[in-house]
């Protein structure tokens, strides 16, 4: 069993990197065929500085010289200078994005797998009693408020009113730091996450299946533990790989309020203002991380369900 | 013979939307200590409800009143650890469809072995040990490899003796079979059939055999009990049955039987007429739509089971004109 898995791991990422190219490539020219360039906020520069600033980017070769040397140097790891950034090149904004945005993004995504999975189990087991009435809306509420109020709602009543914690800021990512932020980016999660245990566990409930297994005599919770739980998890896994892809990429909204150095503003800065190098390596990263969670996503599958396990031989 | 199973007056509602379905009127019946009992009725006659009542499996939507025993115990809407303790262990349904009646995500020797354990007290070796013996018992090719399979890698031959195997592994009283061959072409049918019988030669298992095919119960029953509309309207020993069908609906079934030197492929004569609708509830006899001898009365008065419990019985005005 183990043996096609990995096989079929590694034909998946072998895979990845002609997918990776071409999202390089498109990101490329539609970068370029954008109206604006990087400069164009600068507005009165001199038409000689424009042009040697354009010379010491490189952007007064042809298009597609351009794009042979930012290929080249993408494969050797170096996502060039940023434009507007000055002080930085493109690879070390990411290095020091990327981590602060995952850490919040994967912690905030267990935070809500572990309530809204255990949510959905209960509602769907006490189906149409209270519990269940009261999640449902709860998560109802959770799904229809944006963050960008209930990001500050926490901040102002747990940071400003109760002193708590701290109101925004990093801090290195110390843990009173993240409390808030991640809060924030996880309710809207939790509750898409417990609707969506929830209508897997309905369903599976019903099936045959189940009755089969509750004629055998085994108590309820065996037969949940046993004959449901794996099948009703299905639906969530399609959902988590690309909801996680796009949290760990970072949230402007959250980033902004709470004034975190994560990649979510760089990257909106960057489309801004036509920073080319910076908006393109993000958008690479972003696909290589979509890839990997597809590919996860895709294991995870396998391991709930014995007819994808045999597909994947 | 005492009675291992007694059904009396019970019916089985179910709500659907704001109108309600009556699956079962007002069965009763008794199930002997190592009898076996067919039980015929077309689609929809309420022949799985009633039995899915009895063992508390009846959808959410559903509502059974009455009064089912076991060894005289009523178990009906009995608490979950009541019937947690007698399912599986003493009664045991094989179900209608076995492609989807088995948990698609665990492997054929852990769903026998969890039965084993839970009620035989066994340890995981001994439970192992036991499904094979099972699997062997059902005459499933390769046992041993196919404890380590899927459902959805066996046929559904197979499948169906994994259910039966399921059903058996505890050695019950009582094991309900519902339509265990529909689904199966003939052979296998055949085999499946001699299966049950030997199961309950061996094991003095009573058996009940749901089925809508008459020839199927006659091959095989005892006694057979004819459910239409969700009501008993014939009952008896096999024997009894076929050689004087006292109900109009159980002459019309003995008489769409394929006998030997019809053509198969020729017209066979079946019941004019729909079943009717388990929505509606007539006032007479339910039958009458589709009745040659239908008379006022019928639509009228709802004939009763003239001497219930008796060797032959039936629901007919004809029997006390
Ligand atoms: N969950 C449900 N909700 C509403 N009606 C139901 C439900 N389950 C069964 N019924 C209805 O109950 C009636 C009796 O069904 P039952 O399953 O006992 O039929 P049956 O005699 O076993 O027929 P078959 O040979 O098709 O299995 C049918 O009219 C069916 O539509
Ligand atoms: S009661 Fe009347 S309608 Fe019903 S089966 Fe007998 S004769 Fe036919
Ligand atoms: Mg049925």
């Amino acid at each position: 069993m183990l043996a096609p898995m990995l096989a079929f791991t590694l034909r998946r990422l072998a895979v990845a990197i002609p997918t990776l190219l071409a999202i390089a490539t498109a990101s490329f020219f539609l970068m370029r065929a954008a109206p604006g360039g990087p400069f164009d906020t600068e507005a009165d520069l001199d038409p000689e500085v424009l042009e040697s600033l354009y010379r010491a980017y490189g952007l007064d070769q042809p298009l597609l010289e351009q794009y042979r040397i930012y290929l080249a140097n993408v494969l050797k790891g170096d996502f060039g200078p940023s434009l507007v950034y000055e002080d930085f090149n493109v690879t070390e904004l990411i290095a020091i994005g990327l981590p602060v945005s995952a850490r919040l993004g994967v912690t905030a995504m267990l935070l809500a797998l572990l309530f809204g999975g255990t949510c959905g189990i209960v509602a769907a087991l006490r189906h149409n009693r209270l519990f269940d009435h009261a999640t449902m809306t709860m998560a109802m509420t959770g799904i229809a408020i944006p963050s960008f109020v209930t990001a500050p709602i926490l901040a102002l009543f747990f940071g400003l009113y109760l002193k708590l914690l701290p109101v925004a800021g990093w801090n290195g990512g110390a843990a009173a730091n993240m409390v808030l932020p991640v809060i924030a980016l996880a309710l809207p999660q939790l509750a898409i996450i417990a609707r969506l245990m929830r209508g897997g566990m309905l369903e599976v409930l019903r099936a045959n299946f189940v009755r089969t297994a509750r004629a055998k005599g085994l108590p309820e919770r065996q037969v949940v533990i046993n004959h449901v739980l794996q099948s009703a998890a299905v639906p969530l896994v399609g959902y988590l790989g690309p909801a996680l892809a796009g949290i760990m990429t970072g949230s402007l909204v959250i980033e902004l309020i709470f004034d975190l150095p994560g990649i979510g503003r760089y990257f909106i800065q960057g489309a801004l203002n036509r920073d080319y190098p910076l908006v393109m390596g993000i958008v690479i990263v972003y696909g290589a991380l979509i890839i990997l969670l597809n590919l996860l996503s895709d294991l995870a599958y396998a391991a709930l369900d014995p007819r994808v396990r045999r597909t994947y031989r | 013979m005492s009675a291992l199973l007694e059904v009396r007056d019970l019916s089985v509602r179910f709500n659907v939307g704001d109108a309600e379905l009556n699956a079962v009127r007002s069965l009763s019946f008794d199930v002997s200590e190592g009898e076996c009992l067919g039980v015929v009725g077309e689609s929809g006659a309420g022949k799985s409800q009633a039995f899915l009542a009895a063992l508390g499996l009846l959808a959410d939507n559903a509502r059974a009143r009455g009064s089912v025993r076991y060894r005289g115990r009523e178990i009906l809407n009995a608490p979950r650890r009541e019937l947690d303790a007698l399912r599986g262990r003493r009664m045991a349904m094989v179900f209608q469809d076995p492609l989807s009646g088995l948990t698609p995500t665990a492997r054929i020797g852990h769903q026998l072995e969890e039965s084993a354990r839970r009620h035989l007290g066994m340890n995981a070796r001994q439970a192992r040990g036991k499904a094979l013996e099972m699997l062997e018992t059902v005459r499933l090719p390769d046992p041993r490899r196919c404890l380590a399979l899927y459902p959805f890698e066996l046929s559904g031959g197979m499948r169906q003796r994994v259910m039966i195997a399921l059903g058996m592994i505890c050695e019950p009283d009582l094991l309900i079979a519902d339509e265990p061959t529909t689904a199966l072409d003939v052979t296998i049918q055949a085999q499946i059939l001699r299966l049950l019988g030997e199961l309950q030669r061996d094991a003095n298992t009573s058996i009940v055999l749901i089925t809508h095919d008459l020839s199927v119960a006659a091959a095989f029953s005892d006694r057979i009990m004819i459910l239409y509309n969700g009501r008993l309207v014939e009952s008896g020993t096999t024997h009894e049955v076929f050689r004087s069908p006292k109900h109009p609906y159980t002459a019309g079934l003995l008489a769409s039987l394929p006998s030997l030197t019809i053509d198969p492929a020729s017209d066979l004569p079946t019941i004019p007429g729909q079943p009717p609708d388990a929505m509606k509830s007539v006032q007479g006899c339910a039958f009458a739509e589709r009745c040659k001898h239908a008379m006022d009365r019928c639509w009228s008065e709802r004939p009763v089971l003239a001497a219930p419990g008796a060797q032959h019985a039936a629901a007919c005005h004809l029997l006390s004109a």
